[in-house]
C-alpha cells in the first residue's frame, strides 16, 4: 500500500460491490466480519434450538421425548457448536475484525489474505464436523476419556473439525496483534488506544498461545481412539486425568478468550451512552492483560474432584480467587462512568447494563466454585450450568448483542426499530433469568448435571426453567427479525448518531473500502466526554 | 422444597457454612452494585440533549479502596473454604473402609467382612467410614447430596473419601460424572442404620447371603432383587426401554439376537442372560451388560425368573 489516500474524492461504501467473488475473494475486513458474523449466527441458531430441544425433554422426569442416548448427543452438540463454532470465535473474528483496523487509524489488518485464508479454514472446520454428524458424539463437549476413547460414536470427526477450526483462531490472533503494535495511526499511543482495542490484544494473545494445546489435546485422542497408543489407558500405564490437564489448560484461558471482547464491548457503550468518559481507564485496560495472564495458571479449578493431590488444588483455587479481584474492577469502573452521566437508554445501552446486572452474577457463583468445601458439593451438578451460562449469556452475549445494536448503523449505514429492540431486550433478559437463575438451587439441591432423566423432586424447578427458554427464545428471535428488516429499510444511518469520540465513527456509515480518506492523525484519547474543569496547573 | 439438602453428615454443617457466608457475602455486594446501577441508570438519565458532563476519570482513594477490601475478603474466603476442604480430606485413623466399584451403570459395595451390596450402601450412624473406590471402565463420580460428599472415581487408581453419617434414614447417591448412556440411571441408595439396626444387618438376614428369606413367595423375591441388585437400573417394567429390553412380556418374547439367529426367552434364557448376557445380545442393544456370576445364587435367578414371568 504506497499510498494511503484515496485516488479521488468519491465515497464508495465498502458494501457496494455485489457478486460471489467480491465476497469469496475479499481481503477487506469489513467483509470479513461479516462473513463471520453470518457464519457465527448461524451456530447461535442451530445450537440454541439444540438446547430448545434438551430442554423440552427435561421438563418432565423421564425420557418421553428423545432417548436418553439422543439427549446425550444433544447436550454434546449443544456444547460443541456454542463453544468452538459461536463464542470462541465469536466476538474477536467478527467484530474484531470490523473494528480494530478502524479504530486504531488503519485501512486495513497487517495480513488481510491471511485474515482470509483464517475464516475458509472455519469453513473447513465446520464441514469436517457436519460430516461427523452422520454418527454424532455423545461425550459432552469436553471429551473426557475413556469414555470418549472407548465409545461408538464418531468421535474422531467432531475432534478433527475443532483441530481445523483452531488454526482460524491462532492465525486470527495473530494477525491482531502484529495489526495492533504495528498498523496504529500517527498519534494513536497505547495509552490513546479504545479499551475494545486493549482487551482485543489480550484475547489475541490467549488465542494464539491457548489454541494450540487444545489441538494437540485433541490430535493425542484421535490417536488414541484409532491407533490405541494408550496415553489416556492406564491399562497401558496412561492416565485419564492426564486428558483432563491438557483440555482445561487450554478451556480454561478459552472462557476468557469468550468474555473479554464482551468486557470491550461494554467499555466502549457505557461512555457514549452516558458522555462520560471511562473511569479508570488504566486499570481496565491493564487488568484486561492480567487477566489474561492469571488464566493460564487456574486450569485445574475444573478438577477438584477429578484425583488431583489436596496441595494442587489448594494453589489452584488460591489463584482463581486472584482472578476474581482485576474482574471486580472491571465492574466498579463501569458503575463509576455512569456517575453524575447523561445517560440515554438506547438498546445498545441496555444490553451493557444487563451485561453489569448479569455478569455480577456470574461473577459471584463463580467464587462459590473456586472456594474448595463448597466446590466439592456443586461440581457436576446444575449450579455449575448457571454459572457458565451466566457469564457465557449473560456476560458475552449481552456484549455480542449491545454490539449488533450500537455499531449496526456503522456497519450496514442502516437503522433498525429501536422500540422494537427495547421489546426484545426485556424478553431476552426476563426469559434468561427465568431460564437459568432457579438451576442455582437445582444445583444447590443436588441434581447432577448431564442428565436425561432425573428424580421428581427436581420436576418443578426444571419446567420453570423450560418456560424460561421459551421467553428467551422469543426475544431472540424478535431481536434477530429486527436486525433483519432493518437492513432492509431505505433510512440511510447518519455517520455518528450518538455522538461518539472513537475514530470507527469519524467515517461515513457504512464505512469506505480502505476506511479513512486519509491516515487521522490522533491528538487525544476516545474517551473526552464531559467538560474539563478550569484548573491552575 | 428446601433449600439446600437436609445436613445427614458430620461433615456437611460444615460445607453449609461455607456456603452460607459466601452467599451472604455474594448478595451483599449483588444488591449493592444492583441498586448503584438502577440508582444512576434513574438519577442520571438525559433530560436534555446538550446538558454538561463533569470531566471524570478516576478517583485513587476510591480504586483503592475498591481493590483492596474486596482482596481482602476473597482471601479470607479461600482460607474458610481450604480450612473445611481440608477436614473433608482427611480421614480419621479408625475410619472402617468399604470399597466401592464402579461400573456402567452399577455401583458395587464390598464390605469388610466379606459382605457385598448393589446400588445400596449400607452404614452405621455415627461411625466414620472411609469409601476407597476405583472404576472399572470409564470415570464416574460418587456424590452423596445429603452428606456433601463428592470424589471421581478412575479406572487404575484407587481414589477415596469420608463422613461420619450422623442421621439415620435412606440417602440418595448419584453418579456426578458424566458416563454414557445409562448415566443418569445411575442411581443408588445409601442406608444409614442405628447401630442395632446395623449389626442385624450385618449378621446377614438379606438376600446378598444367599439365604432364604422364607416369608416371600419367590415372585416377590424377584421383585426385591429386581430393585436390589439394579437390574431397574437398565431394565423397566412397563414396557419402555431404558438400556436393555423391557421385562414387561419378556417371558416367552422371541426374537433376534445381534448374531442374526433367533431366540425365545423362557427359563434358560433368562438365566443365560444373568450369567453370561455376552452370549446372546439381542438385536439392537449394545453388549453393555454386566454378569451376575457369584452376585446372584442359583435361588436368587429362579426368584428373578418368577417375577418376571408375572409382568406381562
Amino acid at each position: 500500500m504506497a499510498n494511503h489516500t484515496i485516488a479521488n474524492n468519491v465515497y464508495v461504501p465498502f458494501l457496494e460491490k455485489k457478486g460471489f467473488l467480491s465476497w469469496f475473494l475479499t481481503t477487506d475486513h469489513k467483509r470479513i466480519g461479516i462473513l463471520y458474523l453470518i457464519s457465527i449466527s448461524l451456530f447461535f441458531v442451530i445450537a440454541g434450538i439444540i438446547a430448545l430441544l434438551m430442554r423440552f425433554e427435561l421438563m418432565t422426569p423421564m425420557s418421553d421425548f428423545v432417548s436418553p442416548h439422543t439427549y446425550n448427543v444433544l447436550f454434546t452438540l449443544h456444547g460443541s457448536l456454542m463453544v468452538f463454532f459461536f463464542i470462541v470465535p465469536g466476538l474477536a473474528a467478527s467484530f474484531g475484525n470490523f473494528l480494530i483496523p478502524l479504530m486504531i487509524g488503519a485501512a486495513d489488518v497487517a495480513f488481510p489474505k491471511l485474515n482470509l485464508a483464517s475464516y475458509w479454514i472455519y469453513i473447513l472446520g465446520t464441514i469436517i464436523v457436519l460430516y461427523a454428524l452422520l454418527q454424532p458424539a455423545d461425550t459432552g463437549w469436553t471429551f473426557y476419556t475413556p469414555y470418549s476413547a472407548t465409545t461408538d460414536t464418531d468421535v474422531v470427526m467432531i475432534t478433527l473439525g475443532v483441530f481445523v477450526l483452531g488454526f482460524s483462531s491462532i492465525l486470527t490472533g495473530m494477525n491482531f496483534i502484529v495489526t495492533i503494535h504495528k498498523m496504529r495511526a500517527p498519534g494513536m499511543t497505547w495509552h490513546r488506544l479504545p479499551l475494545f482495542i486493549w482487551a482485543s490484544y489480550a484475547t489475541a494473545v490467549l488465542q494464539l498461545l491457548a489454541t494450540p494445546v487444545v489441538g494437540i489435546t485433541l490430535l493425542m485422542l484421535i490417536a488414541e481412539r484409532s491407533l490405541g497408543v494408550g496415553f489416556f489407558d492406564p491399562a497401558k500405564g496412561g492416565d485419564p486425568v492426564l486428558f483432563q490437564n491438557f483440555f482445561w489448560f487450554y478451556s480454561h484461558p478459552a472462557v476468557y478468550i469468550m468474555i473479554i471482547p464482551a468486557m470491550g464491548v461494554i467499555s466502549e457503550i457505557i461512555p457514549v451512552f452516558a458522555r462520560k468518559p471511562i473511569f479508570g481507564y488504566k486499570a481496565i485496560a491493564y487488568s484486561s492483560l492480567g487477566i489474561a495472564f492469571i488464566s493460564f495458571l487456574v486450569w485445574a479449578h475444573h478438577m477438584f474432584t477429578s484425583g488431583i493431590s489436596e496441595v494442587a488444588a489448594t494453589i489452584f483455587s488460591f489463584l482463581t480467587f486472584l482472578v476474581a479481584i482485576p474482574t471486580a474492577i472491571k465492574v466498579f469502573n463501569w458503575l463509576a462512568t455512569l456517575y453524575k452521566g447523561s445517560i440515554e437508554l438506547h438498546s445498545a445501552m441496555l444490553y451493557a447494563l444487563g451485561f453489569l446486572f448479569l455478569f455480577t452474577i456470574g461473577g459471584l457463583t463463580g467464587v462459590f466454585l473456586g472456594a474448595l468445601a463448597a466446590d466439592i458439593h456443586l461440581h457436576d451438578t446444575y449450579f455449575v450450568v448457571a454459572h457458565m451460562h451466566y457469564v457465557m449469556i449473560g456476560g458475552t452475549v449481552m456484549g455480542f448483542f449491545g454490539a449488533l445494536h450500537f455499531w449496526y448503523p456503522k456497519w450496514f449505514g442502516k437503522m433498525f426499530n429501536e422500540s422494537v429492540a427495547k421489546l426484545a431486550w426485556f424478553l431476552v433478559f426476563v426469559g434468561f433469568n427465568v431460564t437459568f437463575f432457579p438451576q442455582f438451587f437445582l444445583g444447590i439441591q443436588g441434581m447432577p448435571r448431564r442428565y436425561a432423566t432425573y428424580p421428581e423432586e427436581f420436576e418443578s424447578l426444571m419446567s420453570l426453567s423450560t418456560y424460561g427458554s421459551w421467553i428467551l427464545g422469543l426475544g431472540i428471535l424478535i431481536m434477530a427479525v429486527n436486525l433483519i428488516k432493518g437492513l432492509f429499510s431505505k433510512e440511510k444511518a447518519p455517520q455518528n448518531p450518538y455522538g461518539s469520540l472513537s475514530l470507527e465513527w469519524q467515517v461515513p456509515s457504512p464505512p469506505p473500502t480502505l476506511n479513512f480518506e486519509e491516515i487521522p492523525h490522533v491528538t487525544d484519547w476516545t474517551y473526552g466526554y464531559g467538560k474539563k474543569k478550569e484548573v491552575d496547573e | 422444597m428446601t433449600w439446600i439438602p437436609e445436613a445427614a453428615s458430620n461433615l456437611a454443617g460444615k460445607v453449609d457454612g461455607v456456603i452460607l457466608v459466601i452467599t451472604l457475602i455474594s448478595i451483599f455486594f449483588f444488591v449493592l452494585i444492583s441498586a448503584v446501577l438502577i440508582f444512576f441508570a434513574v438519577k442520571y438519565r438525559r433530560r436534555r440533549d446538550d446538558e454538561e458532563t463533569p470531566y471524570i476519570t478516576g478517583n485513587e482513594p476510591l480504586e483503592i479502596i475498591w481493590t483492596v477490601i474486596p482482596s481482602i475478603l476473597l482471601i479470607l474466603l479461600f482460607v474458610y473454604a481450604f480450612v473445611v476442604y481440608k477436614d473433608m480430606r482427611t480421614p480419621p485413623a479408625d475410619a472402617v473402609d468399604i470399597t466401592v466399584t464402579g461400573k456402567q451403570w452399577i455401583w458395587t459395595f464390598d464390605y469388610y467382612n466379606g459382605k457385598k451390596t448393589l446400588n445400596e450402601l449400607y452404614v452405621k450412624q455415627n461411625v466414620p467410614v472411609r469409601m476407597v473406590m476405583r472404576a472399572e471402565d470409564v470415570l464416574h463420580s460418587f456424590f452423596i447430596p445429603q452428606f456433601r460428599v463428592k470424589q471421581d472415581i478412575l479406572p487404575g487408581r484407587y481414589t477415596q473419601l469420608w463422613f461420619t453419617p450422623t442421621k439415620v434414614g435412606t440417602y440418595d447417591l448419584f453418579c456426578a460424572e458424566y458416563c454414557g448412556t445409562g448415566h443418569s440411571q445411575m442411581l443408588g441408595k445409601v442406608v444409614v442404620l442405628s447401630p442395632e439396626a446395623y449389626d442385624i444387618w450385618e449378621k446377614g438376614i438379606g438376600v446378598d447371603e444367599g439365604t432364604n428369606v422364607s416369608s416371600l413367595s419367590p415372585a416377590e423375591l424377584g421383585a426385591k432383587i429386581y430393585k436390589e441388585k439394579g437390574c431397574n437400573a437398565c431394565h423397566s417394567i412397563d414396557g419402555s426401554v431404558v438400556i436393555g429390553p423391557s421385562f414387561k412380556g419378556l417371558y416367552g418374547r422371541t426374537g433376534v439376537l445381534s448374531d442374526g439367529s433367533s431366540y425365545t426367552a423362557d427359563e434358560n434364557y433368562i438365566r443365560n442372560s444373568i450369567l453370561e448376557p455376552q452370549g446372546q445380545v439381542v438385536e439392537g442393544f449394545q453388549p453393555v451388560m454386566p454378569s451376575f456370576k457369584g452376585i446372584l445364587s442359583d435361588d436368587e435367578i429362579t426368584a428373578v425368573i418368577a417375577y418376571i414371568k408375572t409382568l406381562k
